[in-house]
């Protein structure tokens, strides 16, 4: 298994003389240019290029495999620089997705999952088992899919035997050029988290450009926002870039509402939930009673024996002795799993109308709660701290 | 007269099945003569097309040769070069030569034209997809644009053997025998059984011709029309 490598651009720039710009236009072209581009990317880290179109994001990931020369700066992977190796080496060791898949619509699946191993030479067996494996990887039963061609595939399919086919020499790093953009946004909610659910596998080192600030904060450990002329609005992860943009084009780019978009990129077992008051039908009435007079949150959770929730008693309806029955139990918050997001949670609570969501765990046994005040003063102290680490630089608007 | 009657009695005529002037001696002329005019237009016109499909330079220069090669009638072709193949050779020179020339030059302009047509028509996607995946500009030619563009080139290979076949019968004018000479002989002898039998042999080996190299683009169009007729079927 081959390890991620660490990416870096240093002050990479392109840009098109006349007579290039006129060749590149006959090709159909319209390539951007890219203006003093710096940053790094660690290994096995996922970093989003992001930005309108002509802000030069899909120029800069060309450079990375260099189907596209940058005119000054240089760009290295695992240290090294992409302009001393062999062009057709370098490619055959990065993974490359586009948007369109490129599959070869002459191969079949298997054919075309093959590609880069029959390049390198291995021997047919090897690479077929090889493309099998990552069928499976991504969820293509190979004695199914193997054979047919890309035509018969759904668009969602093809794109997974796209990130087949790219992983197929286990590459250290992969380019991925708005790979989800050609599907429907279910299909491509999907595809994203099978590609985040790879990933935790893979650790792969990922470029991956899209014109979706959504899709960027979803997918990128760390974001790099373009804007026109190829320029570095800012690099950052998701949360600092939602929290403290960096520029108004930033802010505006991101959206009003990235308050809501930081919510969805924090999970409720984050915040320090609430322990509510619970207890088991068959408990002791009386002394269940007094503990939830005594909490700030005088409602009783009812739980069964592994501590799933059976539903709310209120205060008033406990009685004063003998043994808690289930049937006591009126109302049921809203069961978050503990890896809601803030944003779902909240909805969830809007939704239900209610203060509080019982948060569970993946047996379904309670954790705490969250209340939309939680989520509140988690969006306003984070906010302040995003801040206060950048120094009192700008105001914010929104 | 009934022309069918009278080219089928000539057909029954074992006098007409022998030697030089048999039908097939001359059959055999016809379609030697037509694979070599094939042979060298494809050596010519194939590189080029393949050269400028996958470069995209020279189109216009290409388009505009093709067309000239299109505006010279096949007869003054003959007639032009002929002073100058009989330097050369003065028997094969005056029938042989010219004819084969003026196929090729007859034959060049749908084998370019399709070739570097079908290459150029190749989603430029997926051509740099197949370099950014490592391969050469060779391979990127040779796996990906040749065999998506393989029914297009046969298309022109097929257009152009048609035509071959049918104006390969003009050598005759210049004593070349093959098919047309049962034309031309049966014009100069009023001989409608003789004139329509050759009528009938070149027409049935263009159709042939037609026919099997149209199976040949239908089968190499499996999986890329399939995927058209899909993604057609997707789009609705």
């Amino acid at each position: 298994m081959a390890t991620a490598e660490s990416v870096v651009f240093e002050h990479v720039t392109k840009r098109y003389g006349v007579a290039e710009a006129r060749r590149e236009a006959a090709a159909g072209r319209l390539p951007a240019a890219v203006d003093d581009l710096s940053f790094e990317v660690p290994a096995g880290r996922i970093c989003v290029l992001v930005g309108p179109s002509g802000c030069g994001k899909t120029t800069s990931l060309k450079m990375v495999n260099r189907l596209i020369e940058p005119t000054s700066g240089r760009i290295l992977i695992g240290g090294e620089d992409v302009a001393t190796r062999d062009v057709i080496a370098l490619r055959r060791s990065i993974g490359y997705v586009i948007q369109q898949v490129g599959l070869f619509p002459h191969q079949t699946v298997g054919e075309n999952v093959e590609t880069v191993t029959r390049l390198l030479g291995w021997a047919p067996e090897r690479r077929r088992a090889r493309s099998d494996e990552l069928l499976e990887l991504v969820g293509l039963d190979p004695s199914r899919y193997a054979t047919r061609y890309p035509s018969q595939l759904s668009g969602g399919e093809r794109q997974r035997v796209g990130v087949a086919r790219a992983l197929a020499a286990d590459p250290p790093v992969l380019l991925m050029d708005e790979p989800f953009g050609a599907v429907d946004p279910i299909v491509r909610e999907r595809l994203q988290n099978e590609l985040l659910h790879l990933q935790d596998q893979l650790a792969k080192t990922i470029l991956f450009v899209t014109h979706d600030i959504d899709e960027a904060i979803k997918m990128g450990d760390l974001v790099a926002v373009m804007q026109a002329g190829g320029h570095l609005a800012q690099f950052a992860p998701p949360a600092e870039i939602l929290a403290n943009p960096a520029s108004d084009f930033v802010a505006r780019f991101v959206g009003a509402d990235r308050g809501l978009k930081r919510l969805a990129l924090t999970r409720v077992n984050e915040l320090d939930l609430m322990a509510p008051v619970t207890a088991s039908p068959g408990e002791d009435a009386a002394e269940a009673r007094r503990r939830a007079l005594a909490d700030p949150f005088p409602w009783l959770l009812l739980v069964d024996a592994m501590r799933r929730p059976l539903g709310w008693v209120e205060e008033a309806d406990i009685p004063t002795s003998g043994n808690l029955t289930e049937e006591l139990a009126s109302a049921m918050s809203p069961l978050l799993d503990r890896r809601t997001t803030l944003k779902d949670a909240l909805a969830r609570l809007i939704e239900a109308e209610v203060q509080a969501g019982v948060v569970t765990d993946a047996r379904g046994a309670v954790i705490g709660l969250v209340t939309a005040e939680m989520i509140f003063d988690w969006s306003r102290r984070t906010a302040e701290e995003a801040r206060a680490s950048e120094g009192p630089t700008r105001e914010t608007a929104s | 007269m009934d022309l069918i009657g009278a080219a089928a009695a000539w057909f029954m005529d074992p006098a007409h099945w022998n030697g030089a002037n048999g039908v097939p001696y001359r059959l055999a002329q016809h379609v030697g003569i037509s694979l070599v005019s094939i042979a060298i237009a494809l050596a010519i016109a194939l590189p080029v097309g393949l050269y400028i499909g996958h470069t995209r330079r020279g189109q216009a220069l290409a388009i505009n040769l093709a067309n000239v090669g299109r505006a010279i009638p096949s007869l003054a072709a003959i007639a032009i070069v002929v002073p100058f193949t009989q330097m050369i050779d003065p028997g094969k020179g005056f029938n042989l030569y010219p004819t084969i020339i003026a196929m090729v030059v007859l034959a060049v302009p749908p084998i370019l034209v399709n070739t570097y047509a079908g290459i150029a028509e190749v989603d430029r996607d997926l051509v740099e997809s197949a370099r950014g995946m490592g391969m050469t500009e060779r391979q990127v030619l040779r796996s990906v644009e040749v065999p998506i563009a393989l029914p297009v080139i046969v298309g022109g290979l097929r257009s152009a053997t048609v035509q071959v076949i049918a104006t390969a019968t003009l050598g005759a004018i210049y004593g070349l025998g093959a098919l047309g000479g049962f034309i031309v002989e049966g014009v100069a002898q009023r001989d409608d059984g003789r004139l329509f039998a050759g009528v009938f042999l070149v027409a049935a080996l263009a159709l042939l011709a037609e026919g099997g190299l149209a199976l040949v683009q239908r089968r190499l169009s499996g999986p890329v029309s399939a995927a058209a007729a899909a993604a057609a079927a997707q789009a609705s």
